[in-house]
């Protein structure tokens, strides 16, 4: 490209008169000089371009940037034409089949919602009613003194992303001192958004690669040692990328170090139902937090347990110590999405409000709940199964079985990650996180085949 | 709830009262502990089952924003209990009938879209549906378009206008040199919030010419002209909102080369197309009249009002670049972009608009209705036009006539706007934008009769 240029710049004449068009290279010479463009070194150059008129664009300067380490795996899946490729990259469900699962539910819902023949209207900034409703008393319990007494400020959000980065833009804008304190490892797009948000952040420890479990005592003394006031990201359940939940009593001495350095607990809960099953048990960490009277927040994401991925449809939960509080806080909420997008999208959000609103659909939404949580931990029995009769080296494989929700943190690094790839054509993240949503009884023993070569085999 | 009780529902609350106490410079002492003690009650902190951890809240310094003034109409208008009140706030179409409208093309694509089991919800890829992009761009540029041939184009599905305006803000403020933004005085009462919370400065260029209800088209040029090489220009693609004002073809021209002899750099604001005129071609003249010279823009296209979307959120960003290989290189770096903001866009909206743009007869009947609804628009305004000349209310109303779109610029002032919502019930913002949209022929009576009296009485 820049030799062809070079070429059209020496070729060009005096004698040609062309008025000067927008971002022609003669403006650029005196104003940028950031570039490090070639055609510019060199005093003899200058004057030679000096009367050309080459039609440079003002992205020039662009670079390619690197592709999503998470969705930019299922787009390297989509180019294999290998037979055996196996895609455990995004966290999305799929059937014993292995093929994408709309929920009985949410067609029955759209069914609905069809014959009804409902508008399009715009939705209010703080998104359906009906649905903030529903997904607040589904996170707290509808019994809950905080609902009860009008102390959450509830706003729909696009998904669990757009719900994280509205509270990030809050906290920038209100907390501007203030610091995010988030798991060591813990989902990659986290460190993102709150850059995007300018919020800075710094990491407690969470992942213990000797025992592949949770270092209790790094994270509470990481979280001890942060600056008193600071926002501690907790997944409430099935921890992403890890699998790996603090125990009810481990969650207790967090809330009591959280409490004792007046930090604020900020909740991403992308999979209620969908770890244990339970809608309730899952919401446990949440509502423990709130029992104990800590003003918090979270983010919910209803794409995975409702299947409404690509739908975008999640919450911004705060919870506050007085419903003036609650109210004030929403209104701000606001004057942030408001800028962004307006309104959010109204057709996840019907969906939700008439799934959970209705008695028979929620019902059978848990059943299908229970459906999907279930074939993905017969599924990590298979593999467990599989890995310890196929590994003679005594390793100790329970990690799977200990491990929950969609994911399986393997203790592969990106070189044996790499291997999987190249060898096995099994697509997975680099961190050695392996998506179980993805994966079908019938594949176990091959994927066992393929850790264990990588993990012995390769340094 | 007795103490005991209280005591285990708040944990430990010797030492959170003792904080507390300490907080508002009370005594306190343990012993003395009693959670109903009675003596000296204003200073014996006595804890609340919904006291925060800290006794007070974190979000104590946050205010009550205001409404939303565009939106806070509609928010007025539902409070008020009047039998004839009018609402001419949002930009939202009604029938004769005053009802919201869902086009019998969508309703279509919609059942469509239910009955086929093809038909997953996926998260769609960072840039949205492929299809919806690729025919969003032709929609917009024409489909023989030289730049879409020539693969310069980058498209980007987005939420909506909003969306599409504040990624390509954010764009800018990361890869474009000049962070200055100009924009129309008057203009959406969103876009400057959109730039500034993008990164951009925001400053403005003389557009409405309120002696003559018309474009200050002298000072529109000499404004531009004074800014600064490389500084983007927010444009309104056709139908201005909200004065209804735009330049004729010939202005257009003056302003794209003007804005090419400076090296500025153009950013179309579409919301309208095919709603103003009732033809999309013409109404996208002015577009295509920059990218025919070569050079290059932005483009934020709304389905919004065209497509009755509203509450779907369905638009498109596109970047139209120098040469191909820019186009890549941009579009990577607008996934950045997107993905902290909300991963990726969602599928409803775009999945009917693709159904419909690629279906040659659905194309068809989309454009029979669009023109139906953009002449309800034109009969009102000459409804509106003609009953104030009935009354022979005093002023030149032709600009209502003249100004083009879903809105008119009526000349209103503040205090007239204020009477006509007080006395008549009628909903606007304060600006004297009111949609004619809103209006039917048994409101315009109404109407003119408020204008009336507002235009004698206040001055």
């Amino acid at each position: 490209m820049a030799s062809a240029l070079a070429s059209v710049a020496l070729s060009t004449t005096f004698a040609r008169a062309v008025p000067l068009p927008e971002n022609s290279m003669v403006q650029r010479i005196g104003a940028e000089k950031k570039h490090d463009n070639p055609l510019f070194k060199g005093k003899a150059f200058r004057r030679v371009s000096m009367a050309v008129s080459v039609n440079v664009s003002r992205f020039e300067g662009v670079t390619m940037a690197p592709p999503d380490p998470i969705l930019g795996v299922s787009e390297a899946f989509r180019a294999d034409t290998n037979d055996l490729k196996l895609n455990l990259g995004v966290g999305a469900y799929r059937t014993e089949e292995l093929q994408p699962y709309v929920l009985n539910v949410v067609k029955k819902a759209e069914k609905l919602m069809l014959e009804r023949g409902e508008n399009k209207e715009y939705l209010p900034i703080e998104g359906l009613a009906a649905f903030n409703k529903v997904t607040a008393e589904l996170l707290f319990g509808a019994d809950n003194s905080v609902i009860q007494e009008g102390r959450v400020a509830t706003i729909q959000g696009l998904s669990g992303t757009g719900s994280l980065r509205l509270a990030a833009a809050f906290i920038h804008r209100y907390f501007p001192d203030a610091k995010a304190l988030i798991s060591s490892p813990t989902w990659g797009n986290h460190k993102n958004i709150f850059n995007d948000a300018r919020v800075p952040w710094s990491e407690y420890r969470y992942y213990d690669p000797r025992t592949v479990g949770l270092d209790f005592d790094g994270m509470v003394a990481d979280i001890k040692a942060a600056p008193d006031g600071s926002f501690v990201l907790l997944h409430g359940c099935a921890h992403n990328p890890t699998g790996i939940d603090p125990t009810p009593e481990q969650w207790e001495k967090i809330a009591d170090v959280i409490q004792e350095k007046n930090h604020i607990p900020f909740f991403d809960v992308a999979y209620q139902g969908f770890a244990s099953g339970s809608l309730d048990a899952d919401a446990y960490s949440v509502r423990l937090f709130v029992r104990r009277g800590f003003e918090l927040l979270v983010a919910q994401s209803y794409s995975k347990n409702l299947g409404l991925y690509a739908e975008r449809i999640g919450a911004i939960n705060v919870v506050c110590s007085s419903s003036d509080a609650g109210t004030r806080v929403k209104s701000q909420l606001k004057r942030l999405a408001r800028p962004m997008y307006s309104n959010p999208p109204v057709h996840g959000a019907r969906i939700v409000a008439n799934v959970v609103g209705d008695p028979n659909l929620f019902n059978e939404w848990k059943q299908e709940m229970e459906l999907m949580a279930g074939r993905i931990k017969n599924v990590r029995q298979r593999l467990y199964e599989n890995l310890s009769e196929k590994d003679k080296s005594g390793k100790d494989w329970s990690f799977v079985l200990k491990q929950i929700g969609m994911f399986s943190y393997t203790g592969l690094h990106k070189a044996q990650s790499d291997h999987m790839t190249d060898k096995w054509h099994i697509y997975m993240t680099k961190d050695g996180r392996i998506s179980l949503a993805g994966l079908s009884l019938s594949k176990c023993e091959y994927l066992a085949d393929a850790i264990i070569d990588s993990f012995h085999n390769v340094d | 709830m007795g103490d005991a009780n209280l005591r285990a529902e708040l944990g430990s609350p010797g030492r959170r009262l003792g904080t507390l106490a300490r907080h508002l410079g009370v005594d306190y002492s343990p012993a003395s502990s009693s959670l109903m003690a009675s003596h000296n009650a204003s200073e014996i902190v006595t804890p609340s089952p919904t006291a925060g951890s800290y006794g007070g809240s974190v979000f104590t310094n946050v205010v009550q924003a205001p409404e939303d003034p565009i939106l806070g109409v509609t928010v007025a208008y539902n409070k008020d209990p009047s039998p004839v009140k009018v609402n001419l706030g949002v930009g939202a179409y009604r029938t004769e009938e005053g009802k919201p409208l869902v086009l019998n093309v969508v309703r279509r694509a919609e059942q469509l879209l239910v009955n086929d089991p093809s038909h997953v919800k996926e998260y769609l890829p960072i840039t949205g549906l492929a299809d919806f992009n690729k025919l969003s761009a032709k929609l917009i540029f024409g489909a023989d378009s030289p730049a879409i041939q020539e693969n310069r184009v980058t498209t980007v599905q987005c939420l909506s206008g909003t969306g599409s305006l504040r990624v390509g803000g954010e764009f800018l403020a990361r890869h474009h040199h000049e962070h200055t933004i100009y924009i129309p005085q008057p203009t959406w009462g969103n876009h400057p919030k959109v730039f500034t919370l993008a990164g951009l400065s925001v400053k403005t260029y003389h557009y409405y010419d309120p002696t003559t209800r018309g474009l200050n088209f002298k000072s529109l040029l000499e404004d531009l002209s004074k800014a600064p090489r490389g500084a983007i220009v927010l444009l309104h693609a056709c139908a201005h909102n909200p004065t209804g004002v735009d330049p004729t073809l010939d202005q257009w021209e003056q302003i794209r080369l003007l804005i090419r002899s400076k090296g500025l750099l153009p950013f179309f604001d579409s919301a309208y197309q095919g709603f103003a005129s009732g033809n999309l071609e013409a109404d996208a003249q002015s577009i295509r009249m920059f990218v025919a010279d070569g050079g290059e823009c932005l483009t934020a296209q709304s389905y919004a009002k065209n497509m009755g979307l509203y509450g779907e959120r369905v638009g498109a960003l596109s970047i139209v670049c120098k040469s191909a290989d820019v186009a890549v290189r941009v579009e990577s770096q607008l996934k950045l972009v997107i993905r902290p903001m909300y991963s990726n866009p969602p599928i409803h909206g775009a999945s009917i608009v693709a159904t419909i743009l690629k279906d040659r007869e659905m194309y068809h009947e989309w454009t029979v209705e669009l023109k139906a609804m953009a002449d309800r628009i034109i009969r009102m305004r000459q409804q509106l036009f003609d009953a104030l000349r009935t009354r022979g209310t005093p002023g030149d109303w032709s600009h209502i006539i003249k100004q083009i779109g879903m809105f008119t610029f009526t000349g209103l002032n503040r205090e007239q706007v204020t009477f006509m919502t007080k006395e008549y019930h009628i909903y606007m913002t304060s600006d004297g934008r009111i949609s004619m949209a809103g209006l039917s022929s048994k409101t315009v009576p109404h109407l003119a009769d408020a204008i009336h009296a507002a235009v004698t009485r206040i001055k």
